[in-house]
């Protein structure tokens, strides 16, 4: 892959570089993420996590992913 | 007859005390405070998860939300804005509803920010939540919280984890009597008598995070406050006696020789 073709993203505030065409289901997994713990937000939209195969990630998008952590 | 069962938004809870998780050394000090606490709800927070350490542990892993109710927070939240936002997504994780909102103003004494609460609860209403208002120890805003859908006032005692214990019990007890909503003592207690004396007021429960959790033995003061919780409101249902002056003899002296 040609790394002009890269789309660079930003997950959790860190950049990410991606292929053309992935998906937030490709980055979850990639991310091994447990679907059941988390939440992810799209450009601040939160995103149905039924939905994440067919959403398409693009150039400077911003991701995300949240879990509950200890708290009072 | 007063009705002894703890029910927020229309569910019965068995323990009237809350736990916070943060501040433990691990999720496993955690698990096992929460566990002699004997608490059904505890507050968790929602934060970014590590993209770059993805094996480390989860409180979920430790604490099965499907055995206790997770109370999502908004911890770190200035702004309505960032509360709802906040919730959304806890909301997302795994249909939380029933939520505790707190929206503070001042980063050094932690006090709730009341206006942003405010529209925070009507807000948060309005989307279906179910929201349990950390707040001032303030009627007056208890009451407005009230009227904007609130399910359950909480009053802090003290700031948050000043471990102080309750500072203005003229105020909690003047909520107590103009509210029917259940009434929860959420931030300041430091030892088992505050929590003792917070279900003596007549409040419903308490929450208590850091004076479990940093205490030298975090699981013994769990069920420390777990027994000053049952036993405070023991208390408060057995109606006290009038407080007097003077002495009065519990040994009789008839037949005195």
């Amino acid at each position: 892959m040609n790394i002009k073709n890269k789309i660079k993203i930003t997950v959790n505030g860190k950049q990410m570089q991606i292929i053309p065409k992935f998906t937030l289901k490709s980055l979850i997994t990639k991310l091994k993420m447990p679907l059941n713990k988390i939440a992810i937000e799209l450009n601040k939209k939160i995103i149905d996590k039924n939905r994440i195969s067919k959403i398409q990630l693009k150039k400077n998008d911003k991701i995300e992913i949240v879990h509950f952590i200890g708290g009072g | 007859m007063i009705d002894n069962r703890f029910k927020i938004a229309n569910k019965i809870f068995k323990s009237r005390l809350i736990v916070g998780t943060g501040k433990y050394k691990s999720f496993s000090e955690c698990a096992k405070a929460i566990k002699t606490s004997g608490a059904d709800i505890v507050t968790v927070a929602v934060r970014r998860v590590n993209i770059s350490n993805k094996n480390k542990a989860r409180l979920m892993d430790y604490i099965d939300p499907k055995k206790i109710t997770y109370l999502p927070n908004t911890a770190g939240c200035f702004t309505a804005e960032d509360a709802i936002r906040t919730l959304r997504l806890a909301r997302e994780i795994g249909g939380w509803k029933l939520v505790k909102l707190e929206v503070l103003g001042d980063k050094k004494n932690l006090f709730p920010e009341m206006i942003e609460t405010l529209r925070s609860t009507e807000l948060l209403t309005k989307e279906g939540f179910k929201v349990m208002v950390y707040c001032n120890d303030d009627p007056l805003m208890a009451k407005r919280l009230e009227n904007a859908g609130a399910v359950a006032i909480m009053p802090l005692a003290a700031p948050i984890g000043s471990g102080l214990g309750i500072q203005n019990k003229v105020n909690i007890k003047i909520i107590r009597k103009q509210t029917k909503l259940p009434l929860i003592i959420d931030a300041g207690i430091g030892q088992a008598s505050d929590a003792s004396i917070a279900m003596e007021l007549g409040c419903d429960g308490v929450l208590i995070n850091t004076a479990i959790a940093r205490a030298k033995n975090p699981i013994q003061m769990a069920e420390a406050m777990k027994l000053a919780v049952i036993s405070g409101r023991k208390s408060f249902l057995s109606g006290r006696i009038n407080p007097n002056l003077f002495g009065s003899a519990s040994t009789t002296n008839k037949g005195i020789i």
